[in-house]
């Protein structure tokens, strides 16, 4: 028996559902399942696609998670309602992964084996491979089509609009034309054949919305290289690294069309491959210090190749952007899995006593607006500011509201003596006096005056006109400085953002980054269950003060973290004066973005996280 | 070392073409030992820079770490320097230069920063072509802490540690030519009637120039024993011929001697004159500076002088297609595509 449906016990739902593909990578998968959450996306509703993918070019397991849901939340949700299991090396774990009540659809030309079978869910075979081999006689062809074919099947089984379908397909091939027909007809072969053998639509099912909004699907990367275009970044060195290649690759897409000097048809952009992630930032470095904007990306193991040169940017005051895209550690750990493990190696980054600023983007949204904005940042504390991204936000499409640029938008390029300055100054310049006594001193790019303004810039200690030194006094008296910039740096980073409870409550949840629309979602779960709690999302480092007081103004702080060691917890406990008891840590780490039911689960008890003391249990007490 | 300065200078000090007079050229008093060879060449580099006049706050002066590395801050004292960390001066100066290419980068280093900890950094700016002179003060030794073994030290050559180095030496030369090096060449820093020529040559090639010049350190590895001492190189060397370097504005006047002489015209107009001493070596072809480098070493002798050079390649900037103007200078007009544009970017990903 290739098909059974179970009456009764079935999941219903209309446009609330997780649904998850399970492939083997470079047959053309992903974009065929994309064009699943398209469809969802262009029927009015909000869609949430994540790919998770192996470190590897073919043949090995790969899985497209699309979480559909007209409420708005847009996270991972955790289970999965419908599996599409095209890939028989991981269908023994696919089939196990469906919910109790769920769907299950695969590849009927190999019959399914009876070991695997499961009674409480429906089972629809499809003989994917056999329908390929009469319609298609190309090898890649086979292949390809048999992604498109299910997509096909699918729209018949959830009621899909077949014209959005067909319409995406229209514009996937714009340029390519010839390639529409064949796609179609694939979709086409997939409905039918639904249609002829299902009852369809199955219990779970979409249904048209107006939620989208002038929402757009974007992957954080993207956007991070479009704004670092619209931030003025002129200067770029890289080293290929997953998860942060894209970054680049988007900017120079970007660059190649909106930064061409009409007049010469030359680039107002460069672009240099290192040779490694120390020279990457090296480059950035040196780009700076001459008055370039400059960037950089990574993830973690560039970090650890980069910390050295941070430390000098940090101490030499240079600005240095570099946007940190977060993949599991540690050493190589997991290339392709997701993780927010990189705090503290970021936030002290180097040796000695050295402090980095970070930023917490969690939208595509926000990856523009914070890559834009982390060069004018950079250059107003003159010091790295590290973006800190993750895979899940980099590589995934995020439903996201759309960009937004001010036309009427200065760069703000911190303090910098002009040639008319220096020529109206009468007392020296001191590269490290600080005037304003905000910690922050002036700068002067190479090549400004004849006679003034040079100076010497140095990892060793120096005086405040820069001058090489080893006094103790001026050595203390500049570190003393740092830390006056590091209070000033408070007022500029991102503050925070507050979700506050629809009750009064004494208890909190911090989350961060990626963790954020799970931890939403989670909160209104929770919230729905009677227990309440206050909620703030970092999204910048140092803490200012309103992080501090949320800290304060709570009994019991939940810190939901993307990794394993309680890496934020540990940089409030170090960077605040709190009380280290308040705060519990709720760690997820296993390479997947977190879920709602998982933070909810981990909460309430029903979890088996060792590392809070459940609250349902306190709350019998 | 000297620890004062007088400010006197002579009233009729010579002037350049800028009015300038040496002194303009001059940097902070050296901290390095009596006698150290990398001061010679900090007073090359003064020299050629005042002779070409160079304003001197458009150079921008790049180095690593070590004693070599410490010298920009010996000579012109209106640039701008950066003194980075150990064998990375090859990405500040190549981020430096991309961000603008108007000014003259002046990177110095030595063997340790170059050969060893660097290598692969000095591997890649080589490869770049990225218009700097690149400079590398090469004692054989790592003079910082106290005279080990570097990556350049010939095999058996011993410094004041007293054991013989064991290990093959790295030619920078040799290695530059094989990486697609424009413009190399090696001296020493007690010639500088060779040095500062070949220093003016290299500043005004448009790409990039290597010069390894032999260096040698008083204090650890000036022994009898050592293959880097003033001694056995000036014993040693033997030049590929006498450099004249005529800067575009200069008529030619120079005096020609018998011999081998060779024409070089630099992108910029400048004309190199080379008396050579060997009719064969061919500064165009690489290959013959690789041969004439190994068959002088072949016979114990260190070859000197210009070796290599390609005064029609492309740099860095010309290869990726960057405007003209310093990419530091674009404001908001030439960098922010406008809301305009991000507009249709949100209909696209709709």
């Amino acid at each position: 028996m290739s098909t059974q449906q179970v009456k009764g016990q079935q999941i219903e739902s209309v446009n609330d559902f997780v649904i998850r593909f399970a492939n083997v990578n470079g047959t053309g998968s992903a974009s065929a399942n994309n064009l699943f959450a398209k469809a969802i996306f262009r029927m009015g509703l909000p869609v949430s696609p994540k790919n998770v993918f192996p470190s590897n070019i073919q043949g090995l397991p790969t899985w497209y998670e699309v979480r559909v849901n007209d409420k708005g939340y847009v996270g991972r949700r955790g289970g999965v309602d419908i599996m599409v299991a095209v890939n028989p090396q991981s269908l023994a774990q696919d089939i196990k992964a469906v919910d109790s009540g769920g769907y299950f659809v695969y590849d009927s030309t190999k019959p399914l084996d009876l070991r695997l079978h499961r009674n409480d869910i429906s089972i629809f075979g499809i003989p994917l491979t056999d329908i390929c081999r009469r319609e298609y006689t190309d090898a890649r062809q086979r292949q390809l089509f048999k992604n498109v074919i299910y997509i096909g099947a699918l729209a018949a089984m959830l009621d899909l609009e077949f014209d959005v379908l067909k319409n995406l397909i229209h514009d996937q091939f714009k340029g390519k034309e010839k390639l529409i027909a064949p796609n179609i007809h694939a979709l086409e072969l997939g409905y039918q054949y639904a249609e002829e053998n299902f009852s369809c639509p199955l219990g779970i099912r979409v249904e048209r919305r107006d939620m989208v909004d002038g929402h757009i699907m974007m992957e954080g990367n993207a956007a991070l290289g479009l704004g670092a275009v619209y931030g003025g970044a002129s200067v770029v060195a890289w080293y290929p690294i997953t998860p942060s290649t894209s970054v680049i690759e988007q900017f120079e897409k970007y660059a190649k069309r909106l930064r061409i000097d009409p007049g010469s048809g030359k680039r107002n952009y460069a672009i240099a491959q290192a040779e490694d992630e120390l020279s990457a930032i090296g480059m950035v470095v040196g780009a700076s210090w001459n008055g370039a904007r400059s960037f950089t990306a990574t993830s973690g193991p560039g970090v650890s190749l980069m910390s050295e040169f941070l430390g000098l940017a940090y101490f030499a005051e240079v600005p240095t952007v570099l946007f940190n895209v977060q993949r599991s550690g540690p050493s190589t750990g997991m290339p392709t899995r997701s993780q927010q493990s990189d705090l503290l190696l970021s936030a002290y980054a180097s040796h000695g006593d050295t402090k980095q600023v970070l930023m917490f983007p969690s939208t595509p949204k926000e990856c523009f607006d914070m890559g834009a904005d982390s060069f004018d940042l950079a250059d107003r504390l003159q010091t790295p500011v590290i973006l800190m991204s993750d895979l899940d936000l980099g590589m995934n499409e995020h439903f996201s509201e759309p960009l937004e640029w001010d036309d009427s938008k200065l760069y703000d390029r911190g303090k910098v003596f002009s040639e008319t300055e220096l020529d109206e100054m009468s007392d020296r310049y001191g590269r490290y006096l600080d005037i304003d006594g905000d910690g922050i001193c002036y700068r002067t790019y190479p090549g400004t005056h004849p006679t003034k303004g040079a100076f010497f810039t140095r990892g060793s200690s120096r005086d405040r006109y820069a001058k090489y030194t080893e006094s103790s006094d001026e050595y203390v008296d500049n570190m003393q400085r740092l830390l006056v910039k590091w209070e000033t740096a408070k007022n500029y980073v991102p503050q925070p953002e507050f979700r506050p409870a629809k009750q009064s409550t004494r208890d909190g949840m911090i989350y961060f980054g990626t963790t954020t629309a799970s931890a939403e979602e989670a909160l209104d779960i929770l919230s729905a269950k009677g227990l309440h709690m206050d909620a703030m999302r970092v999204r910048g480092f140092p803490f200012n003060a309103d992080v501090e007081a949320f800290i304060e103004d709570h009994d019991r702080v939940f810190v939901v973290e993307q990794n394993r060691d309680g890496q934020l917890r540990t940089m409030l406990i170090n960077e605040c004066e709190i009380n280290p008891s308040k705060l519990k840590s709720l760690l997820c780490y296993d390479g997947l973005p977190v879920t709602a039911r998982w933070i909810v689960e981990a909460i309430t008890g029903s979890g088996t996280t060792d590392n809070v003391v459940p609250l349902s249990k306190e709350v019998k007490v | 070392m000297t620890y004062h300065r007088p400010e006197f200078r002579h009233p009729d000090l010579p002037t350049n073409d800028l009015g300038y007079t040496k002194k303009q050229y001059e940097g902070a008093i050296s901290t390095l030992c009596a006698g150290c060879g990398h001061d010679s060449i900090s007073a090359g580099i003064i020299q050629a820079c005042f002779e070409l006049s160079i304003e001197p706050h458009k150079v921008a002066k790049v180095s690593g770490i070590g004693c070599s590395s410490k010298t920009p801050t010996y000579f012109l004292g209106s640039s701008h320097g950066f003194n980075s960390v150990h064998g990375r001066m090859p990405s500040v100066a190549t981020g430096a230069n991309l961000a603008n290419r108007e000014l003259t980068y002046i990177g110095v280093s030595g063997d340790g920063d170059t050969a060893s900890i660097g290598m692969g950094q000095f591997a890649h700016v080589v490869r770049r072509n990225l218009n700097m002179l690149y400079l590398v003060e090469n004692n054989g030794c790592y003079g910082l802490t106290k005279g080990q073994d570097s990556a350049t030290a010939d095999v058996g050559s011993m410094g004041k540690k007293g054991t013989p180095n064991p290990f093959e030496p790295i030619d920078l030369c040799t290695l530059a030519l094989e990486l697609g090096a424009t413009f190399v060449a090696r001296s020493f820093s007690g010639d500088k009637e060779q040095l500062v020529p070949l220093i003016k040559a290299a500043l005004s090639h448009s790409g990039f120039a290597l010069i390894d010049v032999i260096s040698p350190c008083v204090t650890f590895n000036n022994t009898t024993t050592s293959t880097k001492s003033y001694e056995f190189v000036r014993e040693h060397i033997e030049a590929t011929g006498k450099t004249d370097f005529i800067p575009v504005r200069q008529e030619i006047t120079a005096d020609y001697d018998p011999g081998f002489t060779q024409e070089v015209t630099l992108h910029d107009g400048s004309v190199i004159h080379l008396y050579k001493e060997d009719e064969n070596l061919d500064v165009h072809n690489r290959l013959s500076a690789i041969q004439a480098i190994h068959e002088r070493k072949a016979k114990g002798e260190i070859l000197t002088g210009l070796l290599y050079l390609d005064p029609d390649c492309q740099d860095l900037h010309e290869i990726i297609g960057s405007v003209e103007k310093p990419l530091r200078d674009l404001d908001e007009t030439a960098l922010c595509p406008g809301n305009r544009s991000l507009e249709a970017i949100n209909d696209s990903l709709r």
